[in-house]
C-alpha cells in the first residue's frame, strides 16, 4: 500500500489485528539502520544543496570572480572514485566469502579515503600559497567551507570503518560486518555522489554559472 | 496488500521477527545518568531545558523591568538589555521548546504510545543528550566570557552580530553559534531516533492511521527540523568563518567604528534567507507536538473521539509541508521584490486553511462531548483560546500591507508570544498534568493546579493583549528605551508598566507549579495504572511508573486506532486500543 494509501484508511471502520500485525513484533536492527542512514543522507543532501544555492546566490554579484583552477583535485576525485570501488569490491567479496579479500579491499577503500583527505588538504595549500587569491574572495571561502564541511562527513565515515575494521579484527559475527560493510558503501557511494555534483558545478570553471543561464535564473 | 481486519477468535501467529535486545544496565550511574532508557533520558532532557528556561524567564524580567521603569536599575544598561533579549529569545525556542517538546516528550511518549520497548538505537539516544547538555553548557558559558553573551536578538542578523558595537561580538557570538552547532548535531541524532523508531518499531497492529495524533504531530516535527536544521547550520559556520576567518559571506564592504573593514561583497540578505528556511519551519517544530497533544488531550478529557482524525492528520503534514515555502514573509520589510512579498503572502495564508481546520476540529471534538473540566482540559482549551488569538494576528503579520507598518514593533512580540510563548506552554502545562501520573505513579494537586491554570491564563493574556496595542501605535521592540518620543504617549508607558506587572506575576504563579511537581512526587494521591481512563498504549503497562522495557513480557497487539470513546453499544465510555474485540462488553 502506498503511502498515500495509508493516509486515506478510516482507522475507525476497522477493528482486528491487520496484515501488519502478522509481518512483525517490531522490525528487525539491520532494517532500521538502513532507514536510519538514508534520513541521514536526506539531511546531508539538504546541507550542501543549502551550500550549492548560497553560492549561485553570490555569484550573481557584480564582484564574482571565479576561483583557480586546482588540478590536483581532478586527482583526489579519482582517489575518491577507488576508494568507493574498493568498498562495492569488499560488499562483493564478503558475500562470495573471500575472507582474504574483503579484508585487503576494506583496508584499501579506507587508505584511498585517507589518500583523498590528504589531497583536499594539499589543495588548501596550493591555493593557500597563490597570494593573489585571498580567502576574502567568495569562490575561495566557498571552497574551504565545502571541502571541509565534506572532508568532516568523510572523517565522520572512516570513524564508522575504523569499528568494522575492529570487528573484523575481533572476529565478530560475519551478518554484522557485513551490514557495517553495506552501510558505509552506500555512505560512501552517497559522498562521491556530493562530491561530484559539487566538483562539477562548483570548482571546475563557471559551470554552475552556464547551469542557471540554462535554466533562465541568471540572464 | 490489502488493509483487512483479521477475526478477532483466529489464533494469534507468533512473530515473525524477534523482540529488540536492551541493555539492563544494573548500576545507579548506568540507570540513572548514562542511562539509555528513553524515558530517562527524556525526564533528563525535560530537567535540563526548563531549568535553562527559569533562566530565560528572568532575562525576560530584565526586559520587562528596563521597558516598565527605565533607568530605574543600575544592572539594566543597553548591553545588558540587547543581550537579555538575544538569551531570552535564543533560548526559549530553541533550547527550551524544541528540546522540550521533541527531546522531552518524544523520547517519554514516542516507545510508549507505539508500543516498542525503547528508541531503536538507545546508546545514539543517550549521546543525543549528552551533546544537547553540552550545548546548553556553551551558551550558558557565554554569560561569563568577556563582553558577555551576545546582544544580535535571537535572530543573528549580520553584519552587527559580529562587529564591534554589538554586546558579545567576539566571544559571546562564537560561543551561541557554536552551541547552536552542537544543538543540532545532537538534535540530529535525537531525531533519526524518533523517525526510525515511528517507522519500525511500531508493534504488531499498530498502522500509521491508529497512531495517536501526539505521535503524529511529535513525527512530522521531528522531519521538519531533520530537514530544517541544517540551514541553521550552515548560517552558523558560515557567520562563524566571517568572524574568524575573515571571509564575507555575508559582511559587506563596510566601516566599522571608523574604520573600513577588510570585508568586501558579502551579503546580509544571504543569512536572512538561510536563517528564516530554517526559523520558519522552526515555529512549526514548537506547534505541530503541541498541536497532537492538544487533541489527545480534548479527546481523553471530553470522552469523545477526535473530530476528523483523517483530516487532522493530513493538516498536520500539509501545515509541514507548507512550513518551507513561507519563510520570506519575515523579510517583508528587507527590501525584496513586491512579486516576492506577494508569493509569500499567498502562501502564508494558504498554511492558515489546514491550521484552521484543526482549530475547528478542536471546538467540534469539544461541542457536546462529555467534558471533565480536569487540569489538562482546562489548558488544553486555554491553549485553543491563545492559538486562535495569536493566529488571527498572524493573519495581519502575513499581509505585506499590513505586516509593513507593524513590522519590529510590539504587534510581533505580541503574535509570537501568543503563538509560540502561550499556546505551546499552555500544552506543556496540560501536559504535565495529564501525564505525570503515568510518569511517576502519582496525581498532581488539583486546587494548586487550578490557581496555576487561571493565574497563568489570565495572567498571560493580561501581558499580550496590550501589546497588541502598543504595537499599533508604533512602539518599536528591542529598544532599551522608549522615553521621549513624540509619537509613543503617556499611556503607553503606563500599559508597559501594567504588562510589567502582569509578567512578574506569571512568573511567580510557576513557582507554585514547579512546587506542586515536587511536592506530589512525595505525597500526591495514588493515581493506579490508568486515572483518565484513556485509550492509549502508553497507560496500558504492566507498571506504572513502566520499567525499563515498557510493557512486561509481552508487547501489546493493538486491534484499533486510539480513539475509541463513547463508543454506541460498548458498557465502558472507552476500549484501550490493546483490548481484543471478544474482550470488549457491550451493553
Amino acid at each position: 500500500m502506498t503511502l498515500f494509501n495509508q493516509l486515506m484508511l478510516k482507522p475507525w471502520e476497522e477493528t482486528g489485528l491487520t496484515n501488519q500485525a502478522r509481518r512483525y513484533s517490531g522490525s528487525t536492527k539491520e532494517a532500521d539502520k538502513k532507514v536510519a542512514l538514508k534520513v541521514f543522507l536526506g539531511v546531508i543532501a539538504v546541507v550542501f544543496t543549502l551550500l550549492i544555492v548560497a553560492y549561485a546566490a553570490r555569484m550573481g554579484y557584480e564582484d564574482w570572480r571565479p576561483g583557480p583552477e586546482i588540478k590536483l583535485l581532478w586527482i583526489n576525485t579519482a582517489v575518491l572514485f577507488i576508494a568507493s570501488i574498493f568498498f562495492e569490491l569488499t560488499r562483493y567479496s564478503i558475500r562470495q566469502q573471500k575472507v582474504n579479500f574483503f579484508r585487503i579491499s576494506l583496508l584499501s577503500a579506507g587508505f584511498f579515503t585517507l589518500l583523498f583527505l590528504y589531497g583536499q588538504y594539499q589543495a588548501w595549500l596550493q591555493l593557500d600559497s597563490m597570494t593573489y587569491f585571498k580567502v576574502t574572495n567568495p569562490a575561495i571561502a566557498f571552497f574551504y567551507l565545502i571541502t571541509s564541511l565534506h572532508g568532516m562527513h568523510l572523517i565522520g565515515g572512516l570513524a564508522v570503518w575504523a569499528r568494522t575494521c575492529l570487528r573484523i579484527i575481533s572476529y565478530s559475527e560475519i551478518s554484522k560486518i557485513r551490514q557495517s560493510i553495506d552501510l558505509c558503501a552506500l555512505y560512501w557511494h552517497f559522498l562521491f555522489l556530493v562530491w561530484l555534483v559539487l566538483f562539477g558545478l562548483l570548482f571546475t570553471g563557471n559551470n554552475l554559472d552556464y547551469l542557471l543561464i540554462m535554466c533562465g535564473i541568471k540572464s | 496488500m490489502t488493509y483487512v481486519a483479521h477475526d478477532e477468535t483466529a489464533y494469534v501467529t507468533p512473530a515473525e521477527v524477534g523482540e529488540m535486545e536492551l541493555y539492563h544496565p544494573k548500576t545507579f550511574i548506568g540507570k540513572y545518568i548514562w542511562s539509555q532508557d528513553a524515558k530517562v533520558i527524556a525526564i533528563q532532557y525535560s530537567i535540563t531545558a526548563i531549568a535553562i528556561g527559569m533562566v530565560a524567564l528572568v532575562l525576560s524580567w530584565i526586559m520587562r523591568l528596563q521597558l516598565a521603569f527605565p533607568n530605574s536599575f543600575s544592572f539594566i544598561d543597553p548591553s545588558n538589555y540587547l543581550q537579555s533579549v538575544t538569551m531570552h529569545g535564543m533560548i526559549m525556542v530553541v533550547y527550551l521548546l524544541t528540546a522540550l517538546f521533541l527531546g522531552g516528550f518524544g523520547n517519554y511518549l514516542i516507545p510508549l504510545m507505539v508500543g516498542a520497548r525503547d528508541m531503536v538505537f538507545p546508546y545514539l539516544n543517550m549521546l543525543s543528550f549528552w551533546i544537547y547538555l553540552f550545548a546548553v553548557l556553551l551558551l550558558v558559558l557565554s554569560f561569563f566570557v568577556p563582553g558577555g553573551p551576545s546582544g544580535a536578538g535571537w535572530t543573528l542578523y549580520p553584519p552587527q552580530a559580529i562587529l564591534k558595537g554589538t554586546p558579545g561580538a567576539t566571544w559571546g557570538i562564537i560561543l551561541m553559534l557554536v552551541s547552536l552547532a552542537f544543538f543540532i548535531i545532537g538534535f540530529t541524532m535525537g531525531g533519526l531516533n524518533y523517525v526510525v523508531t515511528i517507522l519500525q518499531a511500531r508493534t504488531r497492529g499498530m498502522t500509521l492511521m491508529r497512531m495517536p495524533l501526539t505521535i503524529w504531530g511529535i513525527f512530522t516535527a521531528t522531519v521538519l527540523a531533520l530537514l530544517a536544521f541544517p540551514a541553521l547550520f550552515v548560517s552558523a559556520i558560515m557567520m562563524l568563518f566571517d568572524l574568524l576567518l575573515g571571509t564575507s559571506f555575508f559582511m559587506p564592504a563596510l566601516v566599522s567604528m571608523g574604520e573600513q573593514a577588510s570585508y568586501t561583497g558579502g551579503n546580509p540578505l544571504l543569512f536572512q534567507h538561510l536563517f528564516w528556511f530554517f526559523g520558519h519551519p522552526e515555529v512549526y517544530i514548537v506547534a505541530l507536538p503541541a498541536f497532537g497533544i492538544v487533541s489527545d488531550l480534548i479527546s481523553v478529557h471530553a470522552r469523545k473521539n477526535i473530530f476528523g482524525y483523517r483530516m487532522m492528520v493530513w493538516a498536520i503534514v500539509g501545515i509541514g509541508a507548507l512550513s518551507f515555502f513561507v519563510w520570506a514573509h519575515h523579510m517583508y520589510v528587507s527590501g525584496m521584490n513586491p512579486y516576492f512579498g506577494f508569493f509569500f503572502a499567498t502562501t502564508t495564508l494558504i498554511i492558515a486553511i489546514p491550521t484552521a481546520i484543526k482549530v475547528y476540529n478542536w471546538v467540534l471534538t469539544l461541542w457536546q462531548g462529555n467534558i471533565h473540566l480536569s487540569l489538562p482540559m482546562l489548558f488544553a482549551i486555554g491553549f485553543i483560546f491563545s492559538f486562535l488569538h495569536g493566529g488571527l494576528t498572524g493573519l495581519f503579520l502575513g499581509n505585506v500591507s499590513v505586516s509593513v507598518p507593524l513590522s519590529d514593533t510590539m504587534f510581533v512580540v505580541a503574535h509570537f508570544h501568543m503563538v509560540m510563548a502561550v499556546a505551546p506552554v499552555m500544552v506543556v502545562f496540560g501536559a504535565i498534568y495529564h501525564w505525570y501520573p503515568k510518569v511517576t505513579g502519582r496525581m498532581l494537586n488539583e486546587r494548586m493546579g487550578k490557581i496555576h491554570f487561571w493565574c497563568t491564563f489570565i495572567g498571560t493574556y493580561a501581558i499580550y493583549l496590550p501589546m497588541h496595542y502598543l504595537g499599533f501605535l508604533g512602539v518599536p521592540r528591542r529598544f532599551y528605551s522608549i522615553s521621549g518620543t513624540s509619537f509613543i504617549p503617556e499611556s503607553a508607558h503606563s500599559l508597559n508598566i501594567g504588562i510589567t506587572l502582569a509578567a512578574l506575576f506569571v512568573g511567580a504563579a510557576q513557582l507554585l507549579f514547579l512546587f506542586n511537581i515536587a511536592r506530589s512526587y512525595f505525597n500526591g494521591k495514588l493515581s493506579g495504572p490508568n486515572p483518565w481512563n484513556a485509550t492509549t498504549l502508553e497507560w496500558q503497562t504492566a507498571d506504572t511508573p513502566p520499567k525499563h522495557g515498557n510493557f512486561g513480557a509481552e508487547l501489546p497487539l493493538v486491534y484499533r486506532w486510539a480513539y475509541d470513546y463513547s463508543v454506541p453499544g460498548v458498557a465502558a465510555d472507552f476500549i484501550p486500543q490493546n483490548m481484543a474485540p471478544h474482550e470488549v462488553k457491550h451493553t
